[in-house]
């Protein structure tokens, strides 16, 4: 049966061991986003040695390009739902090996490297609903900071404290189990009928 | 206010609309898919939508942090007048409802991924011209969000082959976009014509509401078919398994060159955002969606 974790950063990688595939996580402090050319610039300025201006180890990193207003000198998120993570793929094995991030959220799911490095490194990928921005917004309470804004709003590193963000549904687990990979390996499996059933050779 | 300031200010407030709202026959699907969802998954996920569908709505808030890049189908009555403003009229209304509305900035330097910082840049917004009756230009926009736009596909399918090519294509792709185009989607599939007609009737397909089949009921019923088809993928709310894989497959299609039988996809997702208005010739503005 499904399970419900609730976990506070920074989460432990015992903690994220916990939750299987089909669980529902929340998570409550900071998270993160991060998309295509931060995963690619903070995975340059590691193997540099450049600072880093934020520590992902233990917190969450969240695939997301959120639409931001300034509001005098503060910041508040509109609207920040998930963006596709595959785009996300050929970076996250490493990113996660190190810098130590220990949930992963985003939509549509990865692929086997990040599977395989949340098994070796103790790490989670969830589900939050694809498009639900409104819902999402409303769990973050307040953005820390916002961080390497030359790359445009989308793509900067927004640093956001949240309460109970969720529901994320866990697609990628600590034993590397994939359900995005279990249902399009079983869509693939019902092809042939379908094809059949519209009335077509395969 | 002159005609030209009249067709910025609707231009901004359709696109405005279209983000914030979703059209009536796209919330009926989803609250129809939620009754019907068999999967207790997909109908958190179903939940969770229809939840922020409202929230958006209540919040007068953009309901995807997409807004997509900024496609604009215009219509031009032949009673209308002058319309060589209209392009720079757009261009001015995107700026404004960035801030204003606000839209996400997502228009980029398509090789130095430079972003332009208020969603205009070379050939964006991109106007689709058509011709049409009456005194009013009709202003539809479309955002277009990324997620599904990158699940577009065209294929030249062998002609002999003919429907079946067709729906063997359709079900194929959409097993392959699997979660990515944040089902459930809408499947626009534009059929003939060449290369590039083909990908423009798929889009244009999407501008059609869902509850409304092609007029010609051979097409209707492919339209039917396929949406059968790919909801037997088992694919389901944001690929996380279950029934609604799609909410509908839309198809225009075009006469073709004997020896080719091209095929455009163009995936929607389930914010299937667009919103029309009517600009006539005396000022007067009719919201249409």
């Amino acid at each position: 049966m499904m399970a419900e974790f609730k976990f506070r950063t920074p989460i432990s990688e015992a903690d994220a061991r916990k939750p299987k595939i089909g669980d529902s996580v929340y998570v409550s402090g900071l998270m993160i986003t991060a998309r295509d050319q931060a995963h690619r610039r903070a995975l340059e300025y590691v193997k540099t040695g450049k600072p880093i201006p934020v520590s992902f180890d233990g917190n969450v990193v969240f695939h997301c390009g959120p639409i931001a207003a300034k509001e005098g000198e503060k910041w508040r998120i509109v609207a920040a739902g998930p963006t596709t993570s595959t785009r996300m793929e050929s970076y996250e094995a490493e990113f996660i090996e190190r810098l130590k991030p220990r949930v992963i959220v985003g939509k549509a799911g990865m692929g086997p490297k990040t599977a395989e490095a949340a098994k070796k490194f103790g790490a989670i990928y969830c589900d939050f609903t694809g498009g639900a921005a409104v819902l999402a917004s409303q769990r973050i309470k307040a953005v820390k900071g916002v961080e390497w804004y030359d790359l445009g709003m989308p793509e900067a590193l927004w640093i956001m404290e949240v309460e109970d963000f969720g529901p994320l549904a866990v697609t990628i687990d600590s034993q590397g189990k994939n359900l995005h990979d279990i249902v399009q390996r079983s869509a693939l499996e019902k092809r042939a009928e379908i094809l059949k059933t519209l009335g077509v050779s395969p | 206010m002159g005609i030209e300031e009249t067709v910025e200010r609707t231009a901004v407030e359709t696109l405005k609309r279209a983000v914030i709202y979703l059209p009536k026959d796209v919330k009926r699907a989803l609250k129809n898919a939620y009754d019907k969802e068999t999967s207790e998954t997909a109908k958190t996920q179903l939940t969770a939508i229809l939840d922020n569908i409202n929230l958006g709505e209540t919040g007068k808030t953009p309901i995807c942090q997409d807004t997509g890049v900024i496609l604009f189908y215009v219509t031009v009555g032949k009673d209308f007048g002058d319309v060589s403003y209209v392009p720079a009229a757009l261009d001015r209304a995107v700026k404004t409802a960035t801030i204003k509305v606000p839209l996400r900035p997502n228009a980029v330097h398509p090789l130095t991924r430079k972003n332009s910082g208020d969603n205009t840049g070379a050939n964006m917004p991109y106007i689709n011209w058509n011709m049409g009756e009456g005194d009013y230009l009709e202003v539809t926009a479309m955002p277009k969000g990324a997620g599904s736009e990158n699940m577009s596909s065209l294929a030249m399918l062998t002609p002999g082959e003919g429907a079946q090519a067709v729906k063997r294509f359709v079900v194929d792709q959409v097993i392959k976009a699997g979660a990515q185009p944040c089902p459930p989607t809408i499947i626009g599939v534009g059929i003939g014509g060449s290369a590039d007609i083909a990908l423009k009737l798929a889009k244009k397909a999407l501008l059609r509401p869902i509850d409304k089949p092609h007029p010609e009921p051979e097409i209707a019923t492919l339209e039917k078919e396929l949406l059968k088809g790919v909801n037997m993928t088992g694919i389901g709310p944001m690929g996380l398994g279950g029934d609604a894989t799609s909410l509908g497959v839309n198809i225009e299609y075009a006469h073709c060159h004997t020896a080719s039988l091209p095929v455009g996809i163009n995936m929607q997702c389930w914010a299937a955002r667009r919103a029309t208005a009517r600009i006539h010739r005396n000022g007067q503005v009719e919201v249409i969606t």
